[in-house]
């Protein structure tokens, strides 16, 4: 059977290694420049390094560009994507077809993953990217696995389904918690750092906490629990879902090497021996939860739940 | 694409030729009709299916073929809201749906969803494709994208600008849209899932349920990354808890900015709201945006205007992104919403001149001694206190009390129907 890709998200040069060690066959970087809510921060300079030691280790390194762009950065466009071009980079992630149109321009070659989070929800919009340039489109996390599959079954492109992490419940371009602090007359330095500080929005009547901070893209929330769901792969290995995506944003280097090594366990299992797999399922769930934050329940996303409409 | 401009030669004066489209909501067919003739040049609807207001009325095909004789009556486009992120299952009927619309001779759809877009382009190419602002379009390069990809019209992000209009327009050759007035999402549109997680309802299908409007309380936490435990709150008792509900848009004083720029359609939100709503806010824009193409050296924006258009406002509002990043004087804490200060009391069906008796349709309680103002295209506001009312059959009545009874009373101008009748509600 064939294996998935496990692509993680490093926090910095450093962990690309051990990451890699750890059974990662692919990693996604990035600058906050022109990238949404990334585990870390890579200068070009990182980049270049990030990229000399995954190729050594046999990984592929994809750079995010998925930011909203508005006119001001595009001038910036063209000179990155040939900066990422000659580093040799294995794919640039887009939303915003400004970079589609860029990446045809100055770097024809380069692979291109569709990566709009939300609005990837059906095959024919995924294959659409695909005839577009995309060879790759990465699911929005609010499907449920019935449609994520039959999604696969019908594309012509490679499908990327995020397993693990929190994600994003909202983007805006204010800035709401300077704006909160300005507002209540407390001169509270939060934009830049506010991620490293741990800011959380408390919602009483669901009795839910939602991590949020601000950056160059304004205001972003995260989901209240992390998705997991080592135990329920099976579905989407037997239908050959192509890369299984770790997302380890607001999560430190041993937690994201200890998840990717799990989920390694899972996936090897699972395509050598898929009743080691049944049996082994459940320790390695209980294996996430020793390792889990006491403030972040685990769930299992939207795999197995209804939306209505 | 600059404004088009002659000169009067007679009065040595300029005039703008090529006007904005004015384009209002439209939540059912007596909202089109109503919108229509306070001067709206287009209207948005939404039908049963592929939209993003579930909770609205909608068209059924039926009452979008009568909209679209009303309409062309008035020589007004209507288009169709199918803006939702399909999901596979949505595709079903999705083809016989705009074979319909194409059928029923709207002019075009709004849409996000490229599955739409190229379903459109293939069962149905007489219809004019538009892009949503869901996909929330924010620089120039994306908006040559669409229009390479065939697209008639791009409703831009909320995100978006004057300067980055212009840009836009300086780029590209296409119909631009862009939202004046009426709430706003205060996320990138599309990219908001709050709703799915808190009431497992999908925002990008209609189901939104405005999370973005209810309170949260902003804590910091401490200890190590592990294992956080300890949490600080950063606010005081007294403080107002965190928000993020934005003040409604409002760009009366920039139209002329707007017209200047060459924006092709500038929208109303608020499929939602009422028929007074929408009557009020088409009339004034209407009269703003003539006014100002008229004699565009000579224009000033008039206060009644701005009074008129807070008859009906139920928020506080701001220009948002218009000029600059919006601050908190944008936002609204503690309060989401305030209180309308008139009450849509009633629909004029008609009036007899010779006798000065207003036939009218209920829609608020009054009563004789009540001083109540109408307001209509055709006629200049003006307001008169209630004297005897009377039902349909001549008996005389205390108080109109009865929804949608049908009343007659005296009226001292002449007045028309689809004209309105407010009161200012008691503080």
């Amino acid at each position: 059977m064939k294996k998935p890709e496990l692509l993680v998200t490093p926090t910095s040069v450093e962990d690309i290694a051990p990451l890699i060690d750890a059974g990662a066959t692919a990693v996604i970087i990035g600058e906050e420049k022109y990238a949404l809510r990334l585990a870390g921060d890579f200068s070009r300079k990182e980049v270049e390094e990030a990229t000399k030691i995954a190729h050594e280790k046999g990984a592929k390194v994809y750079v995010a560009m998925n930011a909203l762009f508005h006119n001001d950065t595009l001038p910036l466009l063209p000179d990155y994507i040939q900066f990422l071009d000659r580093t040799g980079v294995d794919a640039i992630v887009f939303g915003d077809p400004a970079v589609l149109m860029n990446v045809r321009e100055h770097a024809p070659q380069m692979k291109l993953h569709w990566n709009t989070e939300t609005t990837a929800t059906n095959w024919y919009t995924a294959n659409y990217w695909g005839r577009k340039g995309a060879a790759r489109a990465v699911l929005a996390r609010e499907l449920n696995m019935d449609s994520i599959i039959e999604i696969k079954e019908e594309a012509e492109v490679e499908i990327e389904v995020q397993v693990h992490g929190m994600t994003c419940m909202f983007q805006s371009k204010r800035m709401l918690v300077g704006n909160y602090m300005a507002f209540q007359g407390k001169d509270l330095e939060v934009q830049g750092r506010s991620k490293d500080r741990s800011l959380i929005l408390h919602d009483p009547e669901r009795d839910a906490k939602y991590p949020i901070w601000e950056d160059e893209n304004g205001t972003h929330i995260m989901s209240p629990k992390d998705m997991c769901i080592i135990d329920e792969l099976d579905e989407m290995l037997d239908a050959g879902i192509d890369s299984f995506k770790i997302d380890g944003i607001l999560k430190d280097f041993n937690y994201i090497k200890k998840m990717t090594a799990l989920y390694r366990q899972a996936i090897d299992l699972y395509t050598e021996e898929p009743e080691a797999y049944n049996s082994k399922k459940d320790e390695l769930l209980d294996e996430v939860k020793s390792v889990q934050p006491a403030n972040r329940d685990l769930d299992t996303g939207f795999f197995f739940k209804e939306s209505v409409y | 694409m600059k404004q088009q401009t002659v000169k009067r030669p007679s009065e040595g004066r300029r005039v703008i030729t090529k006007k904005p489209e004015l384009l209002a909501p439209a939540g059912n067919l007596e909202k089109l009709k109503i919108a229509v003739h306070y001067g709206a040049d287009a209207v948005f609807i939404g039908g049963r299916d592929f939209g993003l207001r579930s909770n609205a009325d909608n068209f059924s095909i039926e009452e979008m073929a009568e909209g679209v004789k009303f309409a062309n009556k008035y020589g007004a486009h209507i288009y169709v809201t199918t803006n939702i992120f399909a999901h596979n299952e949505n595709m079903d009927g999705l083809a016989e749906y705009l074979e319909d619309l194409e059928k029923v001779g709207v002019t075009g759809i709004i849409v996000a969803d490229p599955l739409i877009i190229e379903t459109c382009k293939r069962v149905a190419p007489k219809l004019e494709v538009h892009l949503s602002t869901q996909q929330s379009l924010s620089n120039w390069q994306a908006v040559k994208f669409w229009k390479e990809e065939g697209l008639d019209r791009v409703v831009l992000a909320r995100e978006v600008g004057l300067a980055e209009m212009l840009e836009m327009k300086a780029n590209v050759d296409i119909e631009i849209e862009t939202f004046i007035h009426g709430a706003m999402c205060i996320s990138y549109s599309g990219r908001c899932v709050l709703s799915n997680h808190m009431t497992a309802r999908d925002s990008n299908r209609g189901g939104c349920c405005q999370s973005c409007r209810w309170d949260y309380f902003l804590y910091e936490e401490d200890g190590a990354s592990e294992q956080k435990t300890g949490e600080k709150a950063l606010f005081n008792v007294d403080d107002a808890p965190f928000a993020m509900s934005p003040k409604d848009l409002n760009l009366i004083e920039a139209i002329p900015k707007l017209v200047d720029a060459g924006i092709d359609s500038l929208k109303v939100e608020g499929r939602m709201k009422s028929i007074h709503y929408v009557a009020t806010v088409v009339s004034v824009y209407r009269k703003v945006i003539d006014a100002y193409c008229e004699n565009p050296d000579n224009f000033k924006i008039d206060n009644e205007w701005l009074k008129e258009l807070a008859k009906c406002a139920n928020r506080p509002t701001a220009p948002a992104f218009f000029e600059n990043t919006p601050g908190h004087e944008e936002q609204m804490f503690r309060n989401h919403s305030q209180k309308t200060t008139f009450d849509f009391a009633g629909l004029v069906l008609d009036y007899d001149e010779e006798t000065e008796i207003v036939t009218l349709q209920q829609r608020n309680h009054f009563r004789p001694g009540d001083q109540i103002e109408f307001f209509g295209p055709e006629i200049t506001n003006f307001t008169q206190k209630v004297e005897k009312i009377w039902d349909e059959d001549g008996e005389e009545l205390d108080a109109a009390r009865h929804p949608l009874q049908i009343v007659k009373f005296k009226v001292d101008k002449q007045v028309k129907p689809y004209n309105m009748m407010r009161k200012e509600q008691l503080t």
